[in-house]
């Protein structure tokens, strides 16, 4: 079972890590550490592998700092559910291979530290006995995901996506 | 049917027409990385690529800004990690003090009319001033640019925000720009571009301020149509002009006339008011200076506003110039003389205190008057320090009297 830990709109790259905790700032520290440290304590301190981010509008907004993605991948969150994610950080999210899941609908159902079970094959997200149905995921997004992310993506396929 | 800007952009780079919505894979005519990302970006290429060298060292380009000179070990070493690869692919590096990314390509003419410029920068909507086509992308992304040359993207839709009239004294392009985040939203151009149409009459800097604040509205690229000045200094591609028939998903009017101060309050850069709104509250610190509104002409702007005159002594006033050659006009007609005279300090050319890692992090509970882009928490410092966005000129009228202050009112 994940936890899952509910944000509302707009959280912007500053929240998730703020420009003083940067790989750049601090190169001998793991940023994985640094998720949310100021915006949301509680999840830095207790988040687990597998916990689930879910989020309203506009989620990743702001910074084009891939280190954002990079703390959330290095915590191992299972998937970030959101109404909408801002474009630089969907991108990123794609290329690391963080799953990042558009679906307006299920947003409002789903509360703050609910337990759940994710199955990204079905896309379906139990939580209690209830079962919310989740889109697919683009084609061109899971392409790259599956590959393991865009480098992966291009070492095996000697090409770019779309190309 | 009528192609927009981005659309003619990515045809001509393509060699067909290309249409809003298609994927498509282009080669940037130029990829920019500045010292903050640029060291991650050579390790991806290094140890996930596993190359040593870049695909076209042309088309790269290094600065220095986010903290240069170097505040630590740490990024004094990094600093020379990049100078190293740098010097060893044959890649040019704008060096500690030449100034903001988004200034230093506009001033070298590396970012030309026409061009596809990508930056590992989320400003890098910036480019849109000269008529290029600027977007920001991540540190995996332009590892993949550097390696092979090319990248994907999606074509995106085009908002047009058609202005008319002209400003009001005392109004200027930061009071457009934040009018037009009121209006669209923080994500309201998300994945699509904004063209800024009626502003042939707008020199090249407020040109900058508009398009640099293009991202935080969400959207992939800003611009505005090459005219005026930017015909006078560059040379724009006879196939870059405004259809008439071009296909907008919207048009935003703003009427200039109607124009007043705005102010952005925290924590989000569409919590836009009129600024009498907060007329009159204290705060603790300005900073004058980002890719929005460091350059010379917002300089000039504040010290006419404090010539002759002296700061609060309720309040520090930091001035950091886009780059070394808005200094170096800076100190050529006195403006800079009069800013030190009333009492502000000026910093290394840079995006300074903007991201709070140096030459003004605020400490617990601190206000800060920015003339930056973003005013999310905690960005310049402690999560309960607080920015609010605004123009040179409210920057400086607040300066005098250590209260919001609108500049029409002096």
């Amino acid at each position: 079972m994940s936890i899952i830990w509910k944000f509302g709109n707009d959280v912007d790259t500053d929240q998730i890590v703020p420009g003083r905790y940067a790989p750049y700032m601090r190169p001998n520290e793991d940023v994985g550490k640094a998720a949310f440290i100021e915006a949301h304590p509680e999840f830095n301190k207790l988040a687990e592998p597998g916990d689930i981010i879910v989020a309203g509008e506009n989620f990743g907004c702001g910074s084009s700092r891939e280190y954002a993605v990079l703390a959330l991948k290095r915590r191992q969150i299972g998937a970030i559910i959101a109404k909408s994610f801002a474009r630089i950080f969907y991108r990123n999210a794609i290329n690391l291979g963080l799953i990042l899941i558009e679906a307006p609908q299920v947003v409002d159902e789903l509360s703050d530290h609910d337990l759940c079970t994710l199955d990204l094959d079905e896309n379906r997200l139990e939580v209690g006995n209830h079962i919310h149905r989740l889109p697919e995921i683009s084609p061109f997004a899971r392409e790259i995901v599956s590959a393991g992310g865009l480098v992966a993506y291009i070492q095996t396929n000697s090409r770019l996506p779309g190309e | 049917m009528g192609q927009t800007l981005t659309e003619k952009i990515f045809s001509n780079s393509l060699g067909r027409v290309v249409q809003a919505g298609e994927i498509v894979v282009v080669q940037p005519d130029v990829v920019m990385s500045h010292d903050s990302l640029t060291p991650g970006i050579i390790d991806v290429l290094q140890q996930d690529f596993g190359r040593n060298t870049v695909k076209f060292p042309n088309q790269l380009v290094f600065s220095f800004d986010h903290v240069a000179p170097a505040s630590t070990v740490g990024t004094a070493e990094n600093q020379n990690k990049v100078r190293a690869f740098a010097q060893r692919n044959n890649i040019r590096l704008f060096e500690v003090g030449r100034g903001i990314c988004h200034q230093v390509l506009v001033e070298e003419g590396i970012a030309q009319p026409g061009f596809i410029v990508l930056g590992a920068d989320s400003h890098s909507t910036s480019y849109g001033a000269v008529g290029a086509f600027g977007s920001g992308m991540g540190s995996t992304d332009v590892a993949a640019i550097w390696a092979t040359g090319k990248t994907w993207l999606r074509v995106p839709e085009t908002v047009r925000v058609l202005i008319t009239s002209r400003f009001q004294p005392g109004v200027g392009p930061k009071d457009l720009a934040l009018k037009i985040g009121r209006e669209l939203t923080i994500s309201g151009a998300t994945y699509q571009t904004i063209e800024y149409h009626g502003l042939d009459w707008m020199p090249l800097h407020g040109r900058q301020t508009l398009c640099s604040m293009a991202v935080e509205l969400g959207a992939k690229a800003g611009i505005v149509p090459p005219s005026g000045e930017i015909r006078r200094r560059f040379t724009v591609p006879e196939w870059l002009f405004v259809d008439e028939d071009a296909e907008y998903v919207r048009t935003l009017e703003i009427n200039l006339d109607d124009l007043q101060p705005q102010i952005a309050i925290p924590h989000a850069v569409d919590h836009v008011v009129d600024l009498s709104t907060v007329a009159g509250m204290k705060f603790h610190q300005i900073f004058l200076g980002t890719c929005t509104n460091g350059r010379y002409e917002d300089m000039r702007e504040a010290a006419s506003i404090l010539e002759g005159k002296q700061i609060s002594d309720q309040v520090r006033m930091i001035v950091t110039p886009a780059s070394s050659q808005e200094l170096l006009k800076a100190t050529q007609d006195g403006t800079l003389a009069t800013l030190i005279t009333a009492g502000a300090t000026i910093t290394t050319p840079g995006c300074g205190a903007c991201m709070g890692r140096h030459q003004g992090t605020l400490a617990k509970n601190d206000v800060c008057l920015s003339t930056g882009n973003r005013n999310f928490k905690g960005r310049m410092g402690d999560p309960t320090s607080s920015i609010y966005l605004v123009s040179p000129a409210v920057a400086a009228a607040s300066a005098l009297y250590g209260v919001v202050t609108d500049p029409t009112s002096l």
